[in-house]
């Protein structure tokens, strides 16, 4: 299971990675494990405003369809169009090019109220 | 039955492609027998089963009295005059209450269904499979049933479109027949590879796609109703539904283009914009990789080529009717 150290964990497994004011958010490695054969994706629109907790996309598989919900508060300010287009992206680099949205942060400090690699990794063994 | 063991699209292609085996402990099994088991099982169910030769099985239905769906099941002649039938799970205790509160005394009812262990073994290479885990065993012919000499019972039948078989077995004796066959080539597959594969061949399910508000005639389903054999419970709703042409259609509905997975109970949207119905069923086909579904439409939207629009979470899906089934196994 690959947890990278360098980012941010939330209990709902989605993965956060800040640079600067802008918030990169995806799911975790063993999110899509557990999902399996991501077939879709659905983004946010441009511009929304979300707090921390908000649904704000969907992942598919055929099993199921999960909400990503926003880490921290923010605007969207870009989404992944490759996920869009080949969801199984969130399956074969979930950190990569898996990647689902980007937030403008309104608290960069919240970020660090999210756990850490080891925390997350504690709360999924 | 786990709802997968790898992926489920890695699950159903091992049995399109292959061979899978499914853990089918959880179904019903009940016997009948006695000088009156083929008439009153006429009675009780909806396809003709004098037509039934020993050994041989079929598609049936069990109603209530306004024609309504109880349960769908597979009734097994075994002998002159006993029967091995296969329920639905979660339809045990409804299944045995109903039949034995309409009991012949000229027949018995059992209900066997905690004795038996049970599997479902599907692909084009199932019949090897059974070769290496039985040597020396036959497959009976397709719908029919077998008992090994070891006491085991083998039916050619399935839920998946592809060749298999369903092997019944001593509950306690489950366990080594599963290892038996992952030995023999099957890979395990679990609830979601067994509703995307069943769902492709427009096969229905009791509780989604069937239920006691609607008939078979309304489900398509009026092939294994024989309103010629005489009086069973529910003929008359069907035979009047029949004549006048069923207001509601169970209708098979593809996306025509990529889109969000459907799912029970989205809306169903007129080219119009207009809500008609809700899906019964619905699966992205790991077979055509698109959208499929079923729902009861009003006949006048059932025909295929029609235009609809699924909606999910307010966003539309272009779709259409399509004929049943969605998908043709390679033979």
């Amino acid at each position: 299971m690959n947890t990278p150290a360098d980012l941010r964990y939330c209990p709902s497994h989605e993965w956060v990675r800040l640079e600067g004011d802008i918030a990169t958010v995806g799911i975790s490695d063993h999110a899509q494990e557990e999902l399996t054969d991501v077939v879709f994706v659905e983004l946010p629109a441009l511009g929304r405003s979300v707090d921390a907790g908000d649904p704000t996309a969907v992942v598919e598989s055929v099993k199921a369809a999960s909400d990503i919900y926003a880490p921290i508060g923010g605007e969207v300010v870009e989404v992944n169009p490759e996920v869009e287009a080949d969801p199984s992206l969130v399956n074969t680099d979930p950190y990569g090019k898996g990647w689902i949205f980007k937030l403008r942060v309104k608290n960069a400090a919240d970020v660090a109220t999210l756990m850490d690699a080891a925390g997350y990794q504690a709360h999924i063994s | 039955m786990p709802v997968q063991y790898s992926s489920i699209i890695e699950e159903h292609k091992a049995v399109r492609g292959k061979v899978g085996i499914f853990d089918i402990s959880h179904m019903g099994q009940f016997i009948v027998e006695g000088a009156g088991a083929t008439a009153w099982l006429n009675r009780m169910l909806t396809n003709n089963i004098a037509k039934l030769g020993v050994s041989q099985g079929q598609y049936t239905l069990l109603l209530n009295e306004r024609g309504g769906v109880i349960d769908d099941l597979i009734a097994y002649r075994t002998g002159e005059s006993s029967y091995f039938l296969v329920v639905n799970a979660s339809m045990i205790d409804e299944d045995f209450f109903w039949m034995a509160s309409h009991q012949d005394e000229q027949a018995v009812l059992r209900n066997e269904s905690d004795l038996w262990a049970g599997m479902a073994i599907q692909g084009p290479d199932a019949v090897a499979t059974f070769s290496k885990a039985c040597p020396g065993a036959e497959l009976p012919p397709r719908n029919g049933i077998a008992t090994l000499p070891s006491g085991e019972i083998v039916c050619r039948t399935g839920y998946t479109g592809e060749d298999g078989f369903e092997f019944f077995c001593p509950a306690a004796d489950g366990i080594a027949w599963w290892d038996k066959f992952l030995a023999a080539g099957a890979a395990p597959c679990g609830l979601g590879a067994r509703d995307t594969l069943r769902l492709e061949m427009g096969y229905p399910l009791n509780g989604n796609d069937l239920s006691p508000e609607r008939t078979p005639i309304e489900a398509g389903l009026g092939f294994f109703c024989d309103l010629d054999k005489g009086d069973f419970i529910g003929r008359d709703v069907l035979a009047k539904q029949k004549a006048d042409g069923p207001a509601l259609k169970l209708t098979a509905i593809r996306y025509t283009d990529k889109g969000a997975p459907p799912r029970a109970h989205y809306p169903v949207v007129s080219a119009e914009g207009t809500v008609i119905g809700e899906l019964a069923s619905g699966v992205l086909s790991p077979s055509l990789m698109a959208g499929i579904g079923m729902a009861y439409l009003p006949a006048e939207s059932a025909k295929p080529g029609t235009s609809l629009q699924i909606d999910v979470r307010g966003r539309l899906f272009p779709a259409e009717v399509v004929k049943k089934p969605f998908y043709k196994p390679a033979k």
